[in-house]
């Protein structure tokens, strides 16, 4: 079946929570940007301005895009049906996203995966999804 | 000291409404007050002590109190979704030993039903501030997505299947059979679940619980009180709390809370999962259950498909009578808050006023476990187990 591309939601604005915008600066260059604990190197997801590992600092540090997706659901009752999923990064962490491009019948645990940019909707920020490598 | 025994059960109410169209939120929280009340054989003038969660409008107790004119010196409003209402027997036990209260009223009510909510499969959008929000709404995250990636993983991780998940679903619906306040009294089988549609796979849509309107309450007080009474007495033997969440990105989707909430539960009431009775589990999906009975202890890790398969959660065919008003699978998932029915059902079959068709016999030990939030985010587990004494 032919891949239709939902909108993409985007609540608040890139300045709501001053401290992720480098996450957003980063993105609308194409860029995955992820904080990094400085203590204990470990990448963090969802973005936040300080270590959950430690309450110490973070770096902001590009992360290469590629992954495997650890767990999905195609959700069927939407309308165009939409390919939820956490992909687990080669740096580490699992960040949730959605497969794209993909006929949802090919999507599987453990298939490798690259980044994609997508706009969201109403002029809103660009933000990282993921599609078969 | 422990909290084992600082508190019983002693006045139970589930709301036989489950569309409330002509009623308010905060009318059905009161009458569930009243009808709790009325069965513990107290009065509002002895409550001293009242517990709410995020389904309470406006400030939680502050309007709560003053819609039901109560008097009273202690309150708390934890607000971890579904488990609320068994957080809130917990933090009641710590109140009433430690003197802050008498008589805690815990009362929970809402209305999704009548106002529309497509609460599984449309994804909130909530405040931008809370921190996770702009990572995670653009990708919609509904309720039943989010429990369908667990389900997914379950399955690649230890082979569950559908089939297997469908089984909950069918003895939910064997006890709903028997109760007339049910929404679904049908019975079904494990084909007519995995036949159903999809609604995020591998979720199919009786693999999901109801939504309907209601509420219900409980009342909690101390040993010296709860010996005056005339019910049958329902002792608090053991609580457990615990929340589980994506810790930073570690994100592990095959376990829930429970494998935290659990252990201090059994260790208090001094008992394992062998000498449990009756249990209620909370349903929001078919995989909630399945997880939480493994990581309480009923079964061993990832052998919950098999555990749960062939009736054996049927009251009087299995080894494990679950949820036999029905659950939020077949009954009621009031306020798309199923914590509360969870502990009144566990109450009637300690009691021994449960559906004869679904009473189990000599029901002693009982335990009502709830899961609220998130299985695929952040959510709060906790656990209370119960003694007919």
């Amino acid at each position: 079946m032919a891949y239709v591309q939902r909108k993409i939601p985007f609540v608040g604005t890139p300045d709501t929570n001053p401290e992720t915008r480098p996450f957003f600066d980063a993105a609308a260059e194409g860029k995955l940007v992820l904080p990094q604990c400085v203590q204990t190197k470990k990448f963090i997801w969802y973005p936040r301005g300080i270590s959950p590992f430690t309450l110490g600092p973070i770096e902001w540090k590009e992360v290469s895009g590629k992954g495997k997706i650890y767990t999905y659901s195609v959700m069927e009752r939407a309308n165009p049906p939409y390919c939820i999923a956490y992909v687990e990064l080669a740096e580490g962490p699992k960040m949730m996203t959605n497969i794209v491009d993909v006929d949802f019948k090919d999507v599987k645990i453990g298939m490798d995966v690259k980044l994609k940019f997508i706009k969201a909707e109403g002029d809103g920020p660009a933000m990282p999804f993921f599609t078969p490598a | 000291m422990s909290l084992r025994g600082a508190g019983y059960i002693v006045g139970a109410w589930e709301h036989p409404t489950r569309k409330a169209s002509d009623k308010s939120v905060t009318l059905l929280h009161a009458e569930c007050a009243k009808g709790a009340l009325d069965d513990a054989g107290l009065t509002k003038d002895d409550v001293d002590g009242y517990y709410c969660a995020g389904d309470a409008p406006g400030l939680g107790p502050m309007s709560m109190i003053d819609y039901m004119g109560l008097k009273v010196r202690h309150m708390d409003s934890t607000d971890v979704g579904g488990s609320s209402y068994q957080v809130a027997v917990g933090h009641a036990l710590q109140a009433i030993q430690t003197g802050r209260c008498n008589v805690a009223l815990i009362t929970l009510a809402g209305r999704p039903r009548s106002e529309g909510q497509a609460t599984g499969t449309a994804p909130r959008a909530g405040n931008p501030s809370q921190a996770e929000m702009q990572f995670e709404y653009p990708y919609g995250p509904a309720t039943a997505n989010m429990y369908a990636m667990c389900a997914m993983r379950h399955m690649h991780e230890y082979g569950t299947t559908s089939e297997q998940l469908a089984w909950i679903k069918v003895a939910a619906s064997h006890h709903a059979q028997h109760n007339p306040h049910a929404m679904l009294r049908d019975v079904v089988t494990v084909e007519d679940v995995v036949n159903s549609p999809m609604v995020a796979s591998p979720l199919h849509r009786l693999d999901c619980c109801v939504i309907s309107d209601g509420g219900g309450a409980l009342i909690v007080t101390r040993p010296e009180i709860a010996r005056t009474l005339k019910r049958p007495r329902v002792k608090v033997i053991g609580v457990g709390e615990a929340p589980k969440n994506q810790n930073g990105g570690d994100v592990d989707l095959v376990y829930s809370a429970a494998r935290w909430s659990g252990p201090p539960a059994w260790e208090m009431a001094g008992i394992t999962p062998a000498d449990i009775k009756y249990a209620s589990i909370y349903d929001s999906f078919t995989i909630t259950v399945l997880m939480q009975l493994e990581d309480l202890g009923f079964c061993a890790k990832g052998e919950g498909g098999k555990f749960v398969s062939d009736g054996n959660l049927i009251s009087g065919v299995g080894k494990l009578p679950f949820n036999t008003d029905g659950g939020g699978l077949c009954s009621n998932h009031p306020a798309n808050r199923g914590g509360i029915t969870k502990i009144i059902e566990a109450v009637r079959q300690l009691r021994g006023e449960a559906h004869p068709a679904v009473q189990v016999a000599n029901c002693d030990l009982a335990i009502a476990h709830g899961t609220g939030g998130s299985l695929g985010t952040r959510h709060v587990g906790s656990t209370v187990i119960l003694e007919r004494e």
